[in-house]
């Protein structure tokens, strides 16, 4: 029960949210690039909302499914193909014993996740299933899915999903290659001078080469600090803005470090932490400052999104209801 | 409070930054308020990094509000004030210096100007404050490292040092807690693992508490890793006074 990995692809890791709680022992929490589209995987094949899936970059993998189960493909646009043939992404999708999917290169964003109906049998490491590349922990093996690996499946009780030809969303959330990004000002806007922050918050910043799971670069004007950038080390939040000596913007993702001693200009807000993650390289981005009261509620707004997704997918398909339709039709007939 | 800001760091995080300087006294106001924040299990936070001279608190805003949190956080950190600094904690860590297991401490001590005997005396004659964790799982930053036995990172960082190594890098000192490369001048090796996933408690030490070297001969290191390896030994925990 399960899949063989044909081609490793890129980069492609197990993950889930992360292993939080260890961070005051420099552990940091890692997880998925792009929360958005993990929770929407999860969300089409009525996952728990943390279940593990394979985070693909770049360029994905081939697999060949050992047992029938059902998946979902959401983030960048990869052109999954099954078997040859292409398959949606953002759709629930029945794959049988001996299918050959190919998840292919991305031709918009930068990661993909697929999503398991079969959970993938990895061990939990401190609370979580997700592969820290730079302990060789969690995930698989602790490393990146290479050619000839085999990732066991656990059975799910559920044989099937309701609503089957309704798990489907037409989202294409990643086409556009500029992106305002919204933050929220500090925790050390003091250190830059105004000129600095002027030139932050009102210029056009270019996503460089420099690129991968702990952050990314931007190329783009100077952003000046007042005295030089250096603080005393102290901790750092998921998509804070570092700015170091040499003027130019560091987002950090994932795989940051827990602590750091450059300054931070802002932090980018959650619900834009995707847009960061999908971004490709020359892609152009902005930004824009807004209060942590209004990032709070973009957040709740969101988990209502959420919600309304849940309830488009959990409805019967037009088919179904005419076929009901049909049904209550017949009746009719003979009473 | 004085000399205390609490500021945002995007909208699951809460920075409460102290005096910004490097000092063992705010180090341990920071101990004290992190202790003081977990013990009331205020629901949604998730995770706290305590660094040299700040506290950041990353919380679940689905659960709790920064404006919520902040409040909480601020009349703790107020109450912390009055707190009576508590007992030091200080773990006993054994080291076996010198020979194939510190193939630096030659260096140090010519450094110095001491012998190895007197470097050894030195390093192991403090209990270290532990500031912080970071940059490795694990990693320890160390104050109160002796000046006279300061020394120069390497010139070209090693490719791998074993876990386990203990080194000395200009003003620092530490144990590297896994594999890892690095710059450091290599003194000595502990047997004992400061950090390893499968246990119950990967990472031994917390940010606050004091580690104290205490040399041990080859005889012993092997008795020791014998019992590390077996999942036996305990590391010895001193209470001190601060």
């Amino acid at each position: 029960m399960g899949f063989r990995v044909i081609k490793g692809g890129l980069l492609t890791t197990v993950q889930d949210l992360g292993r939080s709680g260890y961070q005051s022992q420099g552990f940091n929490v890692g997880g998925v690039m792009d929360q958005r589209s993990f929770r929407i995987a999860n969300l089409l094949l009525d996952n728990p909302e943390n279940e593990a899936v394979l985070e693909c970059t770049l360029i994905g993998p081939t697999l060949e499914f050992t047992s029938s189960q059902i998946i979902a493909i959401t983030g960048g646009d990869f052109r999954p193909e099954l078997n040859d043939d292409p398959v949606p992404m953002y759709t629930a999708i029945y794959v049988n014993k001996g299918d050959v999917l190919k998840v292919g290169s991305a031709r918009t964003g930068r990661t993909c996740y697929i999503a398991f109906s079969n959970y993938l049998q990895v061990p939990v490491v401190m609370g979580s299933r997700s592969t820290n590349l730079k302990c060789g922990i969690g995930g698989f093996k602790g490393r990146k899915l290479q050619d000839g690996d085999y990732i066991s499946t656990r059975i799910k009780r559920r044989k099937y999903l309701p609503y089957f030809l309704s798990r489907t969303l037409s989202l294409h959330e990643f086409d556009s290659n500029s992106a305002t990004i919204r933050v929220v000002m500090g925790p050390q806007e003091e250190a830059f001078s105004s000129k600095g922050i002027d030139a932050f918050l009102n210029s056009e910043f270019t996503i460089s080469s420099n690129f991968d799971r702990m952050g990314v670069r931007l190329d783009g004007p100077f952003v000046e600090s007042k005295t030089g950038s250096d603080i005393i080390s102290d901790g750092i939040a998921l998509g804070a803005i570092q700015v170091p000596a040499h003027g130019k913007p560091i987002i950090l993702l994932a795989d940051h470090q827990t602590a750091g001693g450059y300054a931070k200009i802002g932090t980018v807000v959650s619900v834009d932490l995707p847009k960061v993650a999908q971004r490709r390289i020359d892609d152009k981005i902005r930004f824009t400052r807004i209060t942590v009261e209004e990032a709070q509620h973009l957040l709740k707004v969101q988990e209502h999104e959420y919600q309304e997704f849940r309830n488009r997918i959990h409805k019967p398909c037009k088919e179904v209801l005419e076929v009901r339709l049909t049904a209550q039709r017949l009746e009719k007939l003979f009473v | 409070m004085q000399n205390l800001r609490i500021v945002p760091e995007g909208d699951s995080s809460l920075l409460i930054q102290f005096e910004q300087v490097i000092s063992p006294s705010v180090n341990q106001r920071i101990a004290a308020a992190a202790k003081l924040i977990k013990a009331q299990q205020i629901s949604g936070i998730t995770d706290m990094i305590p660094t040299y001279c700040s506290l950041l608190i990353n919380y679940n805003p689905l659960v709790i509000s920064y404006d919520a949190l902040y409040k909480r956080v601020e009349s703790i950190v107020r109450m912390e004030s009055h707190q009576e600094a508590g007992q030091k904690k200080i773990w006993e860590i054994p080291v076996l210096y010198g020979g194939a297991y510190g193939p630096d401490l030659s260096t140090i001590a010519e450094h110095a100007g001491l012998s190895e005997e007197e470097v050894i005396k030195i390093h192991s004659g403090t209990d270290y404050l532990i500031y912080m964790l970071g940059f490795l799982p694990g990693f320890t930053y160390l104050g109160g490292l002796d000046e006279k036995i300061h020394t120069p990172r390497l010139a070209s960082p090693r490719v791998r040092i074993p876990a386990g190594s203990v080194g000395i890098g200009g003003s620092q000192t530490g144990i590297y807690p896994m594999d890892s490369p690095g710059g450091w001048q290599l003194m000595g090796m502990t047997p004992v693992k400061t950090y390893d996933p499968a246990r119950e408690t990967p990472i031994l030490v917390e940010a606050g508490d004091y580690i104290r070297f205490v040399p041990v001969s080859e005889a012993e290191y092997l008795d020791i890793k014998a019992a590390v390896d077996a999942g036996t030994y305990q590391v010895r925990v001193r209470k001190g006074e601060d």
